[in-house]
């Protein structure tokens, strides 16, 4: 669940556009130069955003009584890093801000920062610490924790904008009450969500075996 | 297979809650209760007209992604399966 429009004071949602916005257009100019050193990386690219695409728009309920979804951003991450996911993640995200009124275009920054950017990168990181000892435990641990970070993440932001009080203590306070709507909601949810870039990610490593020395290189 | 169980016992254990709301409305509630007098100060250009077409909507998105990763991996399969 992104954070919705106009729930987000302004300068918030500058510094998070300001913060955001490099790192997409690094992402859109990486791709670009991607397909055309190797045109054959075009079809790849499409299925990480068609995850993006799948998982981002199946809502699911979860233990705590309420609904969210998973962000698909594991098998971009796996394959092309986080900046070439930021872009991904920020297409989909216009598409639910505009069509969907599901996050917004006054919070497309700080929505692409978690889902696109900060979520997916710490998710790479595991994946960079995992990928030479176990693959399929690399794929699962980066998908659930690009899922789960991004809300995180979310919390803090919501956190930064509505302290519960004016010092660092009130931001701290703030984290724990969205970090109990939107981090544990999550859990099961990115679980999930690690499980099917786990299957995917299998099956597109037995008809692509030239991936796979790629991604584990 | 084990990982396909687990996953439809994931599906299923919330059953037993109540509310299926999103998480988004009760992130609203939280704002609302840390600063009462905060008012939204933009809302959405466009709304979907009514929750059918919200759905649809959502449906197009996971459609255009599964039409596209099925595409591909059906191209990659036959290919592969060609070439060995």
């Amino acid at each position: 669940m992104h954070i919705m429009e106009g729930f987000l004071p302004p300068e918030w949602c500058a510094v998070w556009y300001a913060f955001s916005l490099p790192i997409v257009a690094y992402g859109a100019w990486k791709i670009k130069k991607k397909i055309n050193e190797d045109p054959r990386s075009k079809s790849l690219i499409a299925v990480a955003a068609g995850f993006v695409f799948i998982l981002s728009a199946l809502k699911l309920p979860s233990v705590t009584g309420s609904c969210s979804h998973p962000t698909g951003t594991g098998i971009a991450v796996v394959l092309f890093g986080p900046i070439v996911t930021a872009f991904l993640a920020f297409i989909v995200l216009i598409y639910q801000a505009l069509l969907l009124a599901h996050g917004g275009i006054t919070t497309l920054g700080a929505n692409t920062a978690s889902m696109g950017i900060i979520g997916p990168f710490v998710g790479w990181l595991f994946y960079k610490l995992l990928k030479r000892s176990n693959f399929k435990l690399a794929v699962f641990v980066t998908a659930a924790i690009s899922d789960w970070i991004t809300y995180v993440v979310t919390s803090i932001q919501l956190a930064l904008a509505f302290p519960a009080s004016p010092e660092i203590n009130g931001v701290i306070i703030s984290t724990t009450k969205f970090m109990t709507v939107f981090a544990i909601t999550q859990i099961p949810l990115a679980i999930i969500e690690a499980i099917l870039a786990v299957l995917l990610m299998g099956y597109l490593l037995q008809v692509r075996e030239d991936v796979k020395e790629v991604v584990t290189a | 297979m084990r990982l396909a169980l687990l996953l439809i016992l994931l599906l299923i254990a919330p059953v037993f809650a109540q509310e299926w709301g999103g998480a988004d409305e009760k992130a609203e509630e939280v704002i609302k209760e840390l600063n009462p007098n905060y008012e939204p100060w933009f809302s959405p250009i466009w709304e979907p007209p009514s929750g059918e077409i919200e759905s649809l909507l959502f449906s197009i998105q996971a459609a255009i992604g599964a039409v596209v990763i099925g595409y591909i991996l059906g191209y990659y399969r036959g290919k592969y399966a060609r070439n060995t």
